[in-house]
């Protein structure tokens, strides 16, 4: 007997925010199949973005991170299968091997595995206590104990998650040493003056930041963190260390099942793997946006990508465009990002030097991405004409005199 | 603890106790009332938890600040009297009966 469309076996690895809102999405679009949810840690679903600010803080409690509470899974028939890794994935006969040895069948499965940090070698002291990754909720939970007051914490990396932790580590009284092995903090991602910006923010509150220096290695005794060697020479003496050099997508089940890869599980523009049957969304998945691919590691990718997919499913042939937003939370500075930086040619600096102020990227005479410091507004409106592909003249934009509101109505 | 209303646009009527402490956004979101999405989290990062106040409560509610503010200006349909961000702001006793009313579409 063929099986309706209602009655698919969904399956989905990955609890994070880009499985949940799948699941969620799929249910609130009228799916009544089986749905089983899959994820490696022992927490129901919940927000990673504060891990590195509120929550690292003690300003925001467990209960809180949550997206749902359980009984949401239980209303919604979605069987959450919590601190189960999966083994193994068979295409030929649709099935999912968990960890206990249980076997589950898919009519359809989606890989929302996400990302991980990227680890430091052993050789360079990596495998040392003290030595910190922020990803989960046992990585902040781990790094809590370690932030105390009067601690020197070193950081690596100056993205970011580097950022993050240097603000919430300085708020809680210890002292900050970052490095940032590239020319400037937050080189991969925003411009110069997005980077002075910071830079003059962190060192104003007593962060040392060297730049265009390398971690040679961390330094222990007895497996404990001691200090670091940096590539000019300088040794420092360290109680704590915070890793935040990028991440690695989690394909490495998907590249077992024979599924194409290229910088993440390779999807296209449905959300679809080479398998029809098998689809990829958020920090896990590559997918086109005009002529180039990309993987975007983002709550927003996260959500728009997991709902997209879910409309998918339910008939919907819509391809996803990606609409990229960002935020940041560093002591009472608030950055908001509206678009995708990469391939501008000019930035445009709204108000300053001091907060409120924005820099405005266009490529050609196209706004292309907006950062904005403290100043929702420039925010919202660059959000619109961003989203509505609409034309700006950038000396007016850079003329704090002109209304941002009259920038909406600009029709050049 | 407070009893909150949350109309939907379709004007599905969804009464719920919320907690003291939570936001009248987590009040929501733990009640899986669709149309207060949040993306951020309650960062007031995003302005999709975007409500009007019922006329009876502008005032009672705590003031409005500067990044709400901004925020609410060039929101998705605000209205500059009754609108408000759900994510600032935290449910105590004095909000019982509070009555919002969820937007068409958030941004």
């Amino acid at each position: 007997m063929p099986t309706s469309e209602k009655s698919q076996r969904t399956v989905v690895i990955g609890a994070g925010q880009a499985g949940f809102e799948f699941c969620a999405k799929l249910r609130a679009l009228g799916d009544h199949g089986p749905i089983t949810l899959i994820g490696e840690e022992d927490h129901p679903p919940y927000q990673r973005p504060p891990l590195s600010k509120a929550y690292l803080l003690g300003k925001m409690q467990l209960e809180r991170l949550f997206l749902r509470p359980r009984s949401f899974f239980e209303e919604q028939g979605i069987t959450l299968k919590l601190g189960t890794r999966c083994r193994e994935i068979d295409r030929a006969s649709k099935t999912v091997t968990i960890s206990d040895g249980t076997v589950l069948p898919y009519d359809r499965l989606v890989f929302a595995t996400g990302a991980r940090p990227v680890q430091l070698p052993d050789k360079m002291g990596g495998a040392l206590k003290q030595v910190h990754y922020v990803r989960t909720l046992a990585d902040a939970d781990a790094m809590v104990m370690d932030f105390q007051a009067g601690k020197h914490v070193f950081i690596v990396g100056g993205g970011y998650i580097g950022l993050e932790a240097a603000a919430v580590a300085l708020d809680l009284g210890m002292n900050v040493t970052l490095v940032e092995a590239g020319p400037r903090i937050l080189g991969r991602v925003a411009a110069t003056e997005t980077s002075d910006f910071f830079r003059e923010l962190h060192v104003n509150r007593g962060v040392k930041i060297f730049e265009g220096v390398q971690l040679t290695k961390l330094i222990g005794e007895n497996g404990n963190l001691t200090g670091a060697e940096l590539s000019d020479g300088r040794q420092i003496d360290i109680d704590v260390a915070v890793v935040g050099i990028g991440v690695t997508p989690n394909q490495d089940l998907a590249d077992a099942a024979g599924l194409e890869i290229e910088n993440g599980i390779k999807v296209d523009a449905f959300c679809r793997t080479s398998d029809p049957d098998i689809y990829a969304l958020g920090d896990c998945a590559s997918f086109p946006m005009g002529k180039a691919r990309i993987r975007m590691e983002s709550v927003g990718n996260a959500i728009d990508q997991a709902q997209a997919a879910a409309s998918v499913f339910a008939g919907t042939m819509r391809p996803y465009r990606a609409k990229p937003w960002f935020w940041s939370d560093q002591y009472d500075v608030k950055l908001q990002i509206i678009g995708l930086s990469t391939g501008y040619d000019r930035v445009v600096t709204r108000g300053g030097p001091s907060a409120p102020v924005s820099f405005w990227y266009f490529a050609e005479t196209r706004l292309i991405a907006v950062d904005a410091i403290n100043d929702p507004r420039a925010y919202m409106v660059a959000k619109r004409l961003i989203e509505h592909g609409k034309m700006v003249d950038p000396d007016r934009v850079a003329d704090i005199e002109t209304d941002l509101k009259s920038l909406l109505k600009q029709d050049n | 603890m407070a009893t909150i209303t949350y109309i939907k646009h379709d004007g599905t009527i969804n009464v719920v106790d919320v907690a003291n402490g939570l936001t009248l956004m987590e009040g929501a979101r733990n009640n899986d009332i669709d149309g207060i999405v949040a993306d951020c989290g309650g960062a007031c990062a995003c302005s999709t938890c975007h409500v009007y106040v019922h006329i009876d409560w502008i005032e009672r509610l705590p003031a409005i600040e500067g990044m709400e503010r901004d925020m609410l200006e060039f929101a998705l349909d605000a209205d500059p009297k009754k609108s408000r961000l759900t994510c600032q702001i935290k449910v105590t006793d004095a909000l019982e009966g509070l009555v919002l009313q969820i937007p068409a579409e958030q941004m």
